[in-house]
């Protein structure tokens, strides 16, 4: 009796299985499962700040005026082109015609006035606040000319009109964008199962060339080894930003898949806080830039993929100088240099390293460089962004600390005289002021040049690398960025190929 | 006057769980991190945090809040979550429906197995199959459960493509896909419960045969089996379920290594998140709403205690 009910429980079950082995291991060729590792909270870029909010939505959901190609060019959006001013002062945009968000409501200049004086007004919790800081007045003389005037010039505003906090949202759906997000993109939301996925669709009705794709699903999946489960099981067909450099290698040799190795603005850093004795002096913080040799922190850190950089600047971003010479890796100088600061016989310090592996590696290799010079490096966890955030960003409770810095073009952040460096230059202010206030090109990435050399001499952190984005998809799928020249996954070039 | 055994439970039930909110509350707020530094990030201005801390009521005395939140929590209210922007009431059924078959799933899997297990142990002490249990137990014990799931994807998704590696579909897509996709992280769950189980059923049940009305049964020559279902089994279940019921509580919460691993939206998960970003409104309501539940598990196991064995029922 007993055998009979087993049997044909296990008739029943092999039946089930035999039955599910035979759905398609891929999704039909107009749908596309994309992994990303974290949810986003909401999906509204211009009330908050994480990076995933506009990969989801940025280009895909959200327009702005103005976007940037893979190069991290500004390329014409929502705006077809622009004028600006001789003194730099007034930016007039000519807005494209018959451009509808989701819910119907037409794109007008009245859409940019009440976008724009939404992100700078005094109840704004956009994360950039300070792009809209030079703006004095938004002017709608046609429903197709928006004119942006300054207090001051701003040499970066096309490139700040091209970030997700930027994008243009219309006054009847704002508020509940977080939850419900309504855009002009070539994508409209559907559905978001809260801690498994949201779904795109294709918006029928967008303006310019359709995507290709009809259906998108975005799944959080924050294991690494369950990332390249899903992966190799069949259940994403992309991830655009996998975090396991470690098992990346199987990916590159395997040949149902395309793999890519390309850029981010994402810097790792580990800042020194100069308010404090010994990082005060110049030359203890150059001492340790030269006891460290990037390729190998890039090696054990990251598997070898990155590139080492000299100061707080992507390679990716415009203006770049490879400034890796400036204080390259000579123990012997490094100690030297330490001796002549006053700490022959090196010094003790503690390190407070976010949970992240490739910070917590790096850390784990700079101890054991910086122990070569006779520093001692305490490894302190310090959880990010919490923990982190409260104890050294606002607290300045520290003496190292190491970071990825994910914004791009943020080397601002050095003339900043409250940010957790404590690194006060008025050379470098002086440098970063021209560049803000310059609308050529060439001249403003010659004045960032200028900028990023102090910091390769002054060190206010130690420049380690620019992390890859590792990207894996189904070797059919095409169309996928390799470099990532601000957080976003463009979902418009997509297509699946056989 | 004297409280009926029940009624008293019930009683220590709600005072508890007023100690445990006001507990939560008080460690929730004295935990570091501000949900909205965290929303916006380092470029985040003065004037951009006080606009996030009022629209997020963080501007509010603690009283106020820890008394609003109590008074919404009466009315059924348990807050919007601060990341989600959803109720939390919401956040929480959805994962119920993942992480409370999940369990139930894996608590009555591990039972069946342990149970068993436990009995044929104590059917053959000291003989092999004896030995083969404690092997099993040994093991079980001492493999991780997410490291088990792994193994299991690896296996039984990547390697055989007899289910998918990760997600949850949801009961809205049928049942079968639903109950398919918790089959292996039922089992990775499972097991280290069995292995646990089967230890305590084995010491429990043989305790039990070592009691007079056992030797009785025997003497009166009942067959083994019969002896083992209907006098060994029933009086020795007491310490069983009450394991049971720790294990049940446990899987609720303590599923998230394994819900990492095959991406499953559970409420392990929701807390773990919850945490990370400070979403305060999550963290606090479902950890209230778990308290509550495992105090309920609890109760209720207590009160099937009192079924099961008479003289518990007096009063003492």
């Amino acid at each position: 009796m007993l055998f009979r009910i087993v049997a044909r429980a296990a008739l029943v079950a092999a039946a089930f299985l035999a039955a599910s082995a035979m759905e398609p291991a891929f999704a039909a060729r107009t749908a596309v499962v994309v992994g990303i590792s974290s949810e986003p909270p909401g999906l509204d870029p211009t009330v908050a700040a994480p990076a995933t909010i506009r990969e989801l939505t940025l280009w895909n959901v959200y327009e702005g005026l103005v976007r940037l190609d893979e190069k991290g060019d500004v390329q014409p959006l929502l705006a077809r082109d622009w004028t600006i001013s001789p003194d730099g002062l007034t930016y007039t945009f000519h807005l494209r015609p018959n451009v509808h968000f989701h819910n119907g409501v037409a794109f007008d200049s009245g859409v940019v006035k009440f976008t724009l004086d939404r992100a700078r007004g005094t109840d704004s919790t956009n994360a950039q606040k300070q792009f809209f800081e030079p703006i004095d007045r938004i002017e709608t003389p046609d429903p197709l000319t928006a004119v942006i005037v300054l207090k001051k010039p701003a040499g970066n505003l096309l490139y700040w009109l091209a970030w997700g906090d930027s994008v243009m949202v219309e006054p009847k759906s704002a508020a509940t964008d977080r939850t419900d997000p309504v855009g002009t993109g070539p994508f409209r939301f559907r559905d978001w199962a809260r801690g498994d996925h949201v779904d795109l669709v294709a918006n029928p009705d967008y303006w310019g060339a359709k995507p290709e794709l009809q259906t998108v699903t975005f799944r959080f999946i924050s294991d690494a080894q369950a990332q390249a489960a899903a992966l190799k099981a069949g259940d994403i067909q992309v991830f655009p930003d996998f975090l396991a450099p470690e098992l990346f290698g199987d990916f590159q040799k395997d040949k149902r898949f395309g793999a890519q190795v390309g850029t981010t603005s994402r810097k790792v850093v580990a800042g020194m806080n100069a308010a404090r004795k010994p990082f005060d002096d110049v030359r203890v913080r150059q001492a340790l830039m030269q006891a460290v040799d990037r390729k190998a922190v890039i090696e054990g850190a990251y598997s070898g993929f990155g590139t080492p950089i000299g100061s707080h600047y992507a390679p990716s971003d415009p203006g770049y100088v490879d400034l890796t010479g400036v204080l390259p890796y000579d123990p012997a100088k490094a100690k030297a240099l330490l001796a002549e600061a006053g700490y022959p016989n090196g010094f003790t310090a503690t390190i407070k390293v976010p949970q992240w592996s490739e910070t917590t590696r790096s850390a784990e290799i700079l101890q054991a460089m910086l122990a070569q010079i006779g520093v001692t490096l305490n490894i302190v966890s310090s959880e990010f962004p919490a923990q982190w955030l409260q104890d050294v960003f606002k607290g300045g409770n520290f003496e190292m600390t190491i970071i990825d810095h994910a914004e791009p073009m943020d080397i601002g952040i050095y003339a900043r005289p409250d940010y957790y460096f404590h690194y006060r230059n008025p050379a470098f202010d002086d440098v970063i002021g021209k560049a803000e206030a310059t609308a050529d090109a060439g001249a403003r990435n010659a004045l960032y040049g200028d900028a990023q050399t102090i910091l390769a001499h002054d060190v206010p952190a130690l420049y380690l690398f620019d992390l890859p984005r590792l990207s894996i998809a189904d070797a059919r799928l095409k169309g996928l960025w390799k470099n990532e020249p601000i957080p976003s996954i463009n979902l418009a070039d997509l297509r699946w190929e056989d | 006057m004297i409280l009926s055994p029940v009624l008293r439970r019930l009683l220590v039930f709600a005072a508890t769980l007023l100690a445990a909110s006001l507990a939560i509350f008080i460690v929730m707020d004295v935990l570091p991190g501000d949900p909205a530094a965290i929303m916006l990030g380092t470029s985040a201005r003065p004037d951009t945090l006080a606009a996030m801390h009022h629209q997020l009521g963080l501007d509010r005395p603690a009283t106020v809040r820890y008394l609003s939140w109590l008074g919404g929590m009466l009315r059924g209210d348990f807050g919007t979550s601060i990341t989600y922007g959803v109720p939390v009431s919401r956040l929480f059924a959805d994962r119920l429906a993942l992480t409370l078959p999940l369990a139930l799933l894996a608590v009555v899997g591990s039972t069946l197995v342990a149970l068993g297990l436990g009995m044929a142990a104590v059917a053959r002490l000291g003989r092999a199959t004896d030995h083969a249990v404690a092997v099993f137990s040994q093991l079980g014990i001492a493999v991780p459960d997410f490291w088990l799931g792994l193994i299991l994807i690896l296996c039984f998704a990547t390697g055989l493509h007899w289910f998918s590696a990760i997600g949850f579909p949801g009961w809205s897509g049928g049942f079968f896909p639903a109950l398919k996709a918790l089959l292996l992280p039922a089992v990775a769950l499972a097991v280290p419960q069995a292995a646990v189980l089967s230890r305590v059923t084995r010491a429990a049940l043989l305790e039990v045969t070592h009691q007079d009305f056992v030797r009785t049964a025997r003497a009166k020559g009942l067959r083994g089996s019969t002896i083992m279902l209907r006098h060994v089994l029933p009086n020795g279940l007491v310490p069983v379920l009450t394991i049971v019921g720790l294990q049940f509580s446990f899987l609720i919460a303590g599923a998230v290594l394994v819900e990492n691993v095959f991406a499953l939206p559970g409420l392990g998960r929701l807390v773990y998140q919850a945490l990370a970003q400070r979403d305060l409104v999550v963290i606090r309501s479902v950890t209230m709403l778990f308290a509550a539940f495992v105090m309920l598990v609890n109760l209720a196991v207590d009160l099937a205690g009192l079924l099961l064995d008479p003289r518990l029922r007096a009063a003492r």
